[in-house]
Parts: structure tokens; C-alpha cells; sequence
């Protein structure tokens, strides 16, 4: 049985995602519409398994959903920030650096989204990522103190992250 | 009041926290000193203006009774794509050394996007 699910479901979240996503293209919902994007949200996944060979064997829901309103409330405080430093602090008095964050996760999904989720919160952009994939380099806007950043990062997303992708 | 009313000030307010934002984005690219610090303001002010104007559209489809969930899906790609546009801007930045230079990667690793590969050109430098 649980063969047969995992066969026909190898990767349920994205099974789940794919359906609400053809829903929400619809004008209007409808049982057969709803039907057809179960079948494509079966359909996909296991067309493209064979192109994704390494994906993440457990991925909490939950959490993430938990984690996507974190990041959501982040985004709006820190444009708040930024757009407070942007009208009123004069270029001299800003304190752009760069900041090396050394990456405790090492699932390539878990990274991509750590990466964006730093390019879309408070005053920072990920730049780069090391060549063995061990450390991201980020841009800040401004940074009186580059290693509270980085212990930031670590703490509020990185944290999170490593719950969501085991 | 109605809910008609009250709909219409949301999406007036959805507007001008939208338009503003969009605003202050324009603003930063226009006046941050270099490359770098420039792609700040684009990718943040950004995403929460489009956002603002987004959910004034979907707040005005609902007052006059045709619901659209369509925005929350431009929403959800903009918020994947916005990431990986700001990422290979930085990385052309890096490139150019249009901004101060990144410091090296600890422990003998280089930035992905510096690593030599087979077939790579002999860097030219850019003209002045």
C-alpha cells in the first residue's frame, strides 16, 4: 500500500500545489476541474522524477506554511526599513558590506530558498553561493554590525529551514 | 456605511501603500551610489508594491462580485523569480566590479560564479 503511494505520489506537496495552482487558474471552480488538476498534479511529478532524482525525502507542510507567514510579516517590516533608510539617510552615512554566512543545510532545495528568502527580507540580497556550496555570500544595505546579520539569518531562517527539509 | 464603502477606501489604501512603495523603489535605484546597493531598492520596495497593488486589485474584484484568486498566483511567482533576477544582477556586479570587492571565500573555496571552468575566455577588462 504504501508502495503504491509513494508510486503514485512522489512527492505529495507538490502534488497538492499543482492542483491548487490549476484551481486558481480556473474562472470558476468546478468538481471536474478540480478532478483534471489532481490528475496533473499526479501526472507531472512522476513525468519529471527522473529529472529530479535527489529531492527532499521529508518535507514538513506544516512548517513551512508556519514559515511562509514569518518571511510574508519580514518582508513588510523590512520594507518598511528600507524604505525609511532609502527617503531620509544620505549615501556617506550608509554602511553597505558584504557578509559570509556559513551554511549548516546542504540540500540544494533548502539553500535556494534560504538564498531567496534573504533577497527578499530586511536591507539584504544573496549574492553568492561558495563553490562547494558550504557558504552564501550576502549583500546588506546597511550593516552597522555585519556579524549580528549573519547570526540573524542563521537563527531566524536557517533554523526553520533545517526543521522543514529533514 | 456599506461594505461597498468600505471596499472602495480598502482599495484606495491598497492603491496609495502600492503607489508609494513603487515610488521609494524608483527612488532608491535613482539615488544609492553603486551598483550594488542600487539592486536593493528594486527587489524589496518592489515586491511589496506590486504586492499593495495586487491585493487592491483583488479587493476591488471582490466588492463588485467577480472574486479572482489570479493575483495571489502573479504574487507567488513574482515572490520565486524576483530572488533569482537580483541574484544573477549581483553576480554580473561581482563581475564588473561595479560595487566594493566581495571579500574571498573561507577555507579555499571560491564564489561559484568566479570559479575557472574548461572553455572559459581569457578575462578581458572592461573598457574605462
Amino acid at each position: 500500500m504504501k508502495r503504491i503511494f509513494n508510486w503514485l505520489f512522489p512527492h505529495p506537496a507538490m502534488t497538492l500545489l499543482l492542483a491548487i495552482v490549476w484551481l486558481i487558474l480556473q474562472k470558476e471552480f468546478s468538481y471536474g476541474m478540480a478532478l483534471f488538476g489532481l490528475i496533473l498534479g499526479i501526472i507531472i511529478p512522476r513525468a519529471t522524477a527522473v529529472w529530479w532524482p535527489d529531492r527532499p525525502q521529508g518535507f514538513r507542510l506544516g512548517r513551512m506554511l508556519a514559515y511562509i507567514i514569518l518571511v510574508m510579516w519580514d518582508i513588510v517590516v523590512a520594507n518598511i526599513q528600507v524604505a525609511w533608510i532609502v527617503l531620509t539617510r544620505p549615501n556617506s552615512k550608509l554602511r553597505p558590506a558584504w557578509i559570509i554566512v556559513p551554511l549548516d543545510i546542504r540540500q540544494p532545495e533548502a539553500i535556494s530558498v534560504l538564498a531567496g528568502t534573504i533577497t527578499l527580507t530586511p536591507g539584504t540580497v544573496s549574492a553568492d553561493l561558495s563553490s562547494t556550496g558550504e557558504c552564501l555570500l550576502v549583500h546588506a544595505l546597511d550593516a552597522p554590525d555585519p556579524d549580528a546579520i549573519r547570526d540573524e539569518i542563521k537563527q531566524r531562517y536557517e533554523a526553520r529551514l533545517k526543521e522543514i527539509f529533514v | 456605511m456599506t461594505w461597498d464603502e468600505i471596499g472602495t477606501y480598502a482599495v484606495a489604501i491598497f492603491l496609495l501603500i502600492g503607489a508609494f512603495f513603487t515610488l521609494v523603489g524608483a527612488i532608491g535605484l535613482f539615488r544609492l551610489s553603486d551598483a550594488m546597493t542600487r539592486l536593493h531598492a528594486p527587489t524589496k520596495v518592489g515586491t511589496m508594491g506590486i504586492g499593495a497593488l495586487l491585493l487592491a486589485s483583488m479587493t476591488g474584484a471582490f466588492v463588485s462580485g467577480v472574486g479572482s484568486f489570479h493575483e495571489l498566483l502573479i504574487m507567488a511567482f513574482l515572490f520565486v523569480t524576483a530572488p533569482i533576477s537580483a541574484n544573477f544582477m549581483s553576480k554580473v556586479n561581482i563581475h564588473k566590479k561595479s560595487s566594493i570587492a566581495p571579500p574571498n571565500a573561507p577555507d579555499d573555496q571560491t564564489w561559484s560564479t568566479l570559479v575557472k571552468r574548461d572553455g572559459d575566455e581569457a578575462p578581458v577588462d572592461e573598457p574605462a
